[in-house]
């Protein structure tokens, strides 16, 4: 039987919700699903995962035990799990670690990778993803022994397949590598990450400064929400640039998208236009995003924002 | 370090009936790449003894994009001319021949990821072909001796310091730095600075084994037909908190 594997990401001790959307890309492939976990995951993955659709569970160990977060040698063990279970496919996110992996994997395996698919055919070996910043939409076809896949995250959502799975060790052999991760300094972690978020309420120039962005974070607490920004928003120094959404921002696919007091350029729309639903809140019924979005909101920001927030917390309590 | 030639963001990409993007329209050297030009000046600024080539795959008309480089402080060009697209690994063993063939680089600086086609890929083919260590989206940059520190972003703002010994391959991040736009002196001065054709086919690259084709590519059209929420800001609150919960479904509550 043909052999799928999918490279989890942990979050919080848990797998990453958007990692369940890439196994569901799998489903229709009558393969063989294999879940490739690192660092002592297996254990507290393993119930998720054949929830999920996957048959085995890979825990990639080395010699020395658990391996600690390196990406070349996290890449080098995920090569000798595949070759060593003659997996042929792989699955992941094109999530920052998953870019990390994938690329070097491939890379390793002069093997065809592509990123950023919205959507996969596991036996055609094909991939949809978008082209020239979300402008146009092009089908690519992988051909070599290998066929590796990064999926946008939240391009797919989860479709549960219970099931059971089978949890496995496999121990690479590493040598030093040439790379030493020295630290890993943690961002913000109350937050939600913008790549990952279901809804994402975003600032644009309208915000006016930065102070004014913590009614949006407010609002955006009790809905779970990450806070994204337009590059105005950023430039201006109100907030950080990791919040960029946009061509020379994060690419970002959430169920909802909230503009706040953004105009929806170009420039801007190549970074979220692939949003579920998107809401525009502008004072200007003529902006672009106001002809461009599913709900157009004609008012002003600061008069809605905390007339949201106040709904919001009187449901989720 | 590797610059590419792509379309201008602002640019109205039009697909062609042969799948090939309508080319009348303004190039420029990918955002990205910018960073790495400044990063390689700005190194040999402070080592005096370096030589920064840039280096590009493309069309004849790319060389813009090498002279732009070059205005940047680039002390010299190579353009490795061929009239196809690419895919990931072909480029990177095209641009490795290439930089072979010139000498041994110390570093190789790429952007992180070039927009016209999101790959975030050439650089770890290009690393795999040199052998040697890589890291993307790094956002500080400092070398002692053979040492390079390096700090790399990853998920939710947060940093990864990294440490290794060149040669090494580093893919710039926006952060790494704020590149200085040229100056007319520079500019002229940079169309005298020594640019090198070579014909790929004269590379004598062997055909990888895999690839990545494209078989189909359509320009979006944007569809969607906006439904107006008026009313008070109250009642404009409940129609959005109607809209996620029943809509969207992504409030628990
Ligand atoms: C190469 C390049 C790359 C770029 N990359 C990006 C990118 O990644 N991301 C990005 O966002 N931009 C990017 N830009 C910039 C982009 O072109 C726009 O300048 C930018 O997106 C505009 O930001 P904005 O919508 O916040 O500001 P504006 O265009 O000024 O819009 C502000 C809007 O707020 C509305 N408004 C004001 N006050 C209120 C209020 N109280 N209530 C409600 N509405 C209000 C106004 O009506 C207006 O529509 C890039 C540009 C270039 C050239
Ligand atoms: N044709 C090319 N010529 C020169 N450099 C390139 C080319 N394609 C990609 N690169 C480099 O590789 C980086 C990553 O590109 P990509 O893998 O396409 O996202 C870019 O920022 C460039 O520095």
């Amino acid at each position: 039987m043909k052999r799928v594997a999918v490279l989890i990401e942990m979050k919080d001790g848990k797998v990453k919700p958007a990692c369940l959307g890439a196994i569901s890309a799998a489903h229709d492939s009558d393969a063989e699903l294999f879940a490739l976990v690192f660092k002592g995951t297996a254990a507290a993955s393993l119930e998720t995962l054949q929830a999920h659709g996957i048959d085995r569970v890979i825990e990639i160990t080395s010699q020395d035990g658990p391996i600690q977060w390196n990406a070349d040698h996290w890449a080098r063990a995920g090569i000798q799990a595949l070759q060593y279970y003659n997996i042929k496919t792989l699955l992941g996110l094109a999530s920052v670690q998953g870019k990390n992996l994938l690329s070097r994997i491939a890379a390793l395996l002069e093997a065809p990778l592509v990123m950023d698919c919205t959507a996969v055919n596991l036996s055609e070996h094909t991939a949809v993803k978008s082209q020239f910043s979300g402008r146009a939409v092009a089908e690519f076809k992988t051909r070599g022994e290998y066929h590796l896949y990064g999926m946008r995250p939240n391009a797919l959502s989860a479709v549960p397949s219970p099931g059971k799975a089978i949890l496995e060790m496999f121990q690479a052999v590493l040598e030093k590598s040439k790379l030493r991760v020295l630290e890993v300094q943690q961002g913000l972690s109350d937050r939600v990450d913008l790549t990952e978020a279901d809804i994402i309420i975003s600032g644009g120039r309208g915000m006016e400064n930065s102070d004014n962005f913590d009614i949006l974070f407010e609002c955006a607490r009790p809905m779970s929400a990450a806070v994204g920004a337009s590059r105005v928003a950023v430039d201006a120094g109100w907030v950080s640039h990791t919040m960029q959404v946009g061509q020379t921002g994060k690419t970002v696919s959430p169920k909802v998208y909230i503009a706040c007091g953004i105009s929806g350029s170009v420039q801007h729309f190549a970074g979220m236009k692939t949003a579920g639903i998107i809401m525009a809140i502008n004072l200007d019924p003529d902006a672009a995003i106001m002809h461009k979005c599913d709900y157009a909101v004609c008012a002003n920001l600061f008069d809605i924002i905390p007339a949201l927030t106040r709904k919001l917390k009187e449901i989720t309590g | 370090m590797c610059v590419k030639h792509v379309p201008d963001t602002a640019a109205t990409i039009r697909i062609g009936t042969d799948d090939c993007i309508d080319e009348n329209i303004t190039f420029i050297m990918n955002p990205y790449d910018e960073n790495a030009v400044e990063e390689a000046v700005r190194l040999k600024k402070q080592t005096i003894d370096a030589d920064v080539i840039a280096v590009t795959l493309g069309k004849g008309t790319a060389e813009a994009t090498l002279r732009s480089a070059m205005a940047m402080g680039a002390d010299r060009a190579i353009l490795v001319k061929s009239k196809s697209s690419h895919d990931s690994i072909s480029t990177a063993r095209a641009l490795c021949a290439a930089i072979q063939r010139d000498g041994d680089p110390d570093i190789v600086f790429t952007g992180k990821e070039s927009v016209d086609n999101e790959g975030f890929q050439t650089m770890f083919h290009l690393a795999a072909c040199l052998d040697v260590p890589v890291v993307s989206n790094a956002v500080k940059f400092a070398m002692t001796d053979t040492t390079i520190r390096v700090t790399c972003e990853m998920e939710a703002g947060d940093l990864e310091h990294i440490e290794m010994e060149t040669p090494c391959v580093i893919g710039a991040g926006k952060d790494l730095n704020q590149p200085s736009y040229p100056k007319l002196p520079d500019i002229l001065k940079a169309r005298k600075k020594p640019l090198t054709e070579i014909e790929l086919s004269d590379l004598g690259i062997a055909t990888p084994a895999s690839r990545v084709e494209m078989i189909k590519i359509e320009s979006i059209k944007e569809e969607r037909y906006p439904e107006i929420i008026d009313g008070t800001a109250d009642e404009i609150a409940d129609t959005i908190v109607h809209v996620l919960r029943e809509k969207a479904k992504v409030l628990d509550g």
